[in-house]
């Protein structure tokens, strides 16, 4: 997600970073890319053009100041006003101290409403908690009985009946009561922002249930009209926070900055997936970065360590970083990142692997992977280790043995042979591996930079600087990265 | 009833952007702005509107126009004529004829099938529902509620059942009994997940197998749709052969102006446009109409 918004900030940054004092001219020419930036990923325009000015405002005149020169300190204020856009900080789902928790989902047709309470059942399931569903869809045929395919598979109980929606509300509140559920989740019917009969409907339910938690489903790929939706939602039900859903298409969600501005309300959820269990609290720190294209590196960590172990992942990635991986590595590799999730979905965390494989390989496909699993079993211990030995007489075995053609073999070996060349540089200027390793760590070391996570300050190499791989040169000509002495720019992150 | 009259109850003459445009006498700087602004807030998009207002700036040089309304209806005709010209009939001459609906998650084809089934009986053709979307849970009793309503036959398959044999079988099942058409479903796709992507190309490939054509590939876009929407078209239209646009919930306070985009950049018509839940609520696109909605304000009922 946000891969081109990434790049088109790349783009704009590239050319002013050099700058040793920005001027007027320099500072409108980057605002300008900078718009339709934005606006191509569907930000709204009056959010558009609020952002605008407060980065002019901060950005004219800016001269060199301590260790960032202008370009610098501009990126430094995009990173923050971004990321206070889009919300400084995760919100948290707090409980009733009277159960249930009661939670209610609104938004327009099609947003992906019964997926999203089923998925955040599931999510209250793992928390520990004995979440209830009520169907309170009754307009779209066959609604309720989506929910309750659903609840099956995670077995959680769904409430309904053939009455109307706050008859159902108030039913199915009681019903959870009387079986000592703790949380409750309501799906409604999707409706129309400017339906006046529905609106009000829907804001009888919430009189009903009382929610704790209203949340406002909204879909990546919205565009203009977002920013409608979530003003009249929010004047009807007064949300709490939103859930964005289909995040795991190109869509840039420009709608997440959108909302978060206008309505002041922040993204709880973010939906990544059709699987049930493709749905997680949203940090807004983390997207901040990846628009930036610095990857997700957080999140990357925190599945790894869901999927493998620690130990396991840090050695990888160790290796992966010092660019002395192996046939046999890259195909650990792939099945760890399988366990991960959909590869497309892992790929876009790591830091400027969206820029970086731009030239070399961006189509995941998981038969194609499936076919250089093949190739990679049908190779020799040596030839996996040193793939530069492989003549056409191995090739043609290889080929044989995997049922695959003598190119597909060549194209592996170089696609591989360009790979460990990147992730090397990469690990060169302070990869994913090394600071996700580090950001395990805990406390900061002294004099480094501070980039604050949820999981507590992380340290930068001082000399190396925070790099961030899809801004700075990876063979660190030029710009090289951003040098960020203490208290940086990413202190608020 | 046409797109005018569908949107009349919901959309007002000008919106309140376009009416400061009108209430200065003289056409300025900020005209062309708010013009521009107006264009962006439909989501035309920027490139596109940046093209349309050069156009319109040579128009308006060339004739002299010098009044904010002569401007405006240089701006309406010059998109009238881009999207206008097009082909928007629905294809039939198969033995029998499917149509295709593909689409991103819950643009509404489920729907927009069931309305038009129902349309396409009313109008006397055979028509068979197919199933094809086995993916999403209840999505085949969705469509069943719809085919009972139009009195049509609905062929489906198990939940996780192959999507490209359900609607092989459905094409069988009317040729077999001499029916027309068959409106086959398929489960929403995010069109950046290649494995789908390619199961949906197996799909269109396996719907002509037997004695069936695909006649339509009619892709599905949310009028909410922003940007995006132009990469959704090109990926559905590279593995699919998408022959029109379904625009759907043109009801609701969004334009659907990516279809501009859209029809300009891969040569798509859209054919029919969806303005509410009711089975009769899809109708025929209509260029000055929808033109016209583009700048409309939207009235709450």
């Amino acid at each position: 997600m946000f891969e081109s918004l990434s790049s088109r900030f790349e783009g704009v940054l590239k050319r002013i970073r050099g700058k040793g004092r920005l001027g007027p001219e320099d500072v409108e020419e980057f605002l300008g890319e900078l718009r339709v930036a934005l606006l191509e990923a569907d930000v709204h325009l009056s959010v558009v053009r609020d952002f605008q000015d407060r980065i002019r405002e901060r950005a004219v005149g800016v001269e060199v100041s301590g260790a960032l020169n202008p370009g610098q300190q501009v990126v430094k204020i995009v990173l923050e006003e971004l990321t206070g856009v889009l919300g400084g900080e995760t919100h948290r789902l707090t409980y009733a101290s009277r159960p249930p928790t009661v939670v209610l989902l609104a938004g327009l047709q099609g947003s992906g409403k019964t997926t999203t309470a089923a998925k955040l059942a599931r999510w209250f399931k793992a928390q520990g908690r004995n979440p209830m569903l009520i169907g309170a869809d009754l307009q779209r045929p066959a609604a309720v009985e989506q929910l309750r395919t659903l609840a099956a598979r995670i077995d959680v109980p769904v409430f309904s009946e053939a009455t109307d929606p706050v008859s159902v509300a108030r039913a199915g509140l009681a019903e959870a009561r009387s079986l000592g559920r703790d949380v409750v989740i309501c799906d409604t019917a999707g409706r129309l922002a400017i339906d006046d009969d529905l609106m009000a409907e829907v804001a009888d339910v919430a009189a009903v249930l009382e929610p704790h938690h209203t949340l406002l489903v909204i879909d990546a790929m919205i565009g203009q009209d977002a920013v409608n939706t979530a003003e009249a939602f929010h004047a009807r039900l007064s949300l709490d926070a939103v859930v964005l859903t289909k995040l795991d298409g190109d869509a840039r969600g420009g709608a997440a900055l959108s909302v978060k501005e206008v309505v002041g309300r922040p993204i709880a959820f973010a939906s990544t997936g059709e699987a049930l269990e493709d749905f997680e609290p949203f940090h807004p720190d983390r997207l901040a970065s990846r628009i930036l294209g610095m990857g997700d590196v957080e999140t990357l960590i925190e599945k790894a360590e869901e999927t493998f172990d620690q130990a396991e992942a840090e050695a990888a990635a160790q290796r992966l970083m010092d660019g002395t991986f192996t046939l046999d590595d890259f195909l650990e590799q792939l099945k760890a990142l399988r366990k991960m999730g959909p590869l497309s979905n892992v790929m876009g965390m790591v830091p400027g692997m969206a820029q970086q494989m731009k030239g070399v390989e961006t189509e995941v496909d998981e038969r194609r992977i499936d076919r250089i699993e093949g190739i990679i079993h049908s190779m020799t211990p040596g030839e996996r280790t040193d793939p530069d030995v492989i003549d056409g007489s191995r090739r043609a075995r290889i080929a044989a043995g995997s049922g695959t053609q003598p190119n597909e073999i060549n194209q592996l070996v170089r696609q591989f042979r360009e790979m460990r060349k990147m992730m090397k540089q990469m690990g060169g200027s302070g990869g994913p591996g090394r600071r996700g390793r580090k950001a395990k760590g805990g406390k900061g070391r002294k004099g480094g930079g501070g980039r604050t996570t949820a999981r507590g300050p992380a340290p930068i190499d001082k000399k190396k600087g925070l790099s961030l791989p899809g801004l700075g040169d990876p063979a660190g000509g030029g710009f090289g990265g951003l040098d960020l002495p203490g208290g940086g720019p990413t202190d608020r992150m | 009833m046409g797109l005018r009259s569908r949107l009349g109850r919901a959309r007002d003459a000008w919106s309140s952007h376009l009416a400061t445009v009108r209430a200065s006498e003289m056409v300025d700087e900020r005209t062309w702005q708010e013009l521009g602004d107006a264009l962006i807030l439909a989501d035309i998009g920027v490139s596109t509107a940046d093209e349309l207002l050069s156009e319109v700036r040579q128009r308006v040089g060339r004739e002299g126009v010098d009044d904010v309304d002569g401007v405006l209806d240089i701006l309406k005709s010059v998109l009238v004529d881009r999207l206008g010209g097009a082909d928007r009939s629905l294809a039939l001459g198969g033995q029998p004829s499917v149509w295709l609906f593909v689409g991103v998650n819950g643009v509404g084809k489920t729907t927009t099938i069931g309305k038009l089934g129902g349309r396409e009986a009313a109008a006397g053709r055979h028509v068979v529902f197919a199933a094809g979307d086995t993916f999403r849970a209840a999505a085949a009793d969705q469509l069943s509620m719809w085919a009972d309503r139009a009195g049509s036959p609905m062929v489906s398959g198990a939940e996780g059942a192959d999507p490209s044999s359900v609607i092989f079988d459905a094409v069988e099942h009317a040729a077999a009994r001499g029916a027309e058409l068959v409106l086959a479903d398929t489960a929403g796709r995010v069109h950046t997940r290649s494995n789908l992507m390619d199961e949906l190309a197996k799909v269109r490939r396996v719907a002509e197998k037997g004695s069936g054509t695909v006649t339509e590939t009619l892709l599905v876009i949310d009028a909410t749709t922003g940007q995006n929407g132009l990469t959704q078209a090109r990926q559905f239209a590279e593995v699919a052969a998408v022959t029109g646009i379904v625009l759907t919930k043109l009801d609701g306070s969004a334009r659907g102006g990516i279809v501009v985009a859209v029809q300009e950049d891969l040569g798509i018509p859209v054919k029919l446009v969806g303005v509410g839940e009711g089975a009769d609520d899809l109708v025929e696109f209509d260029p000055v109409d929808f033109v016209d909605a583009l700048f409309a304000a939207d009235v709450t009922a």
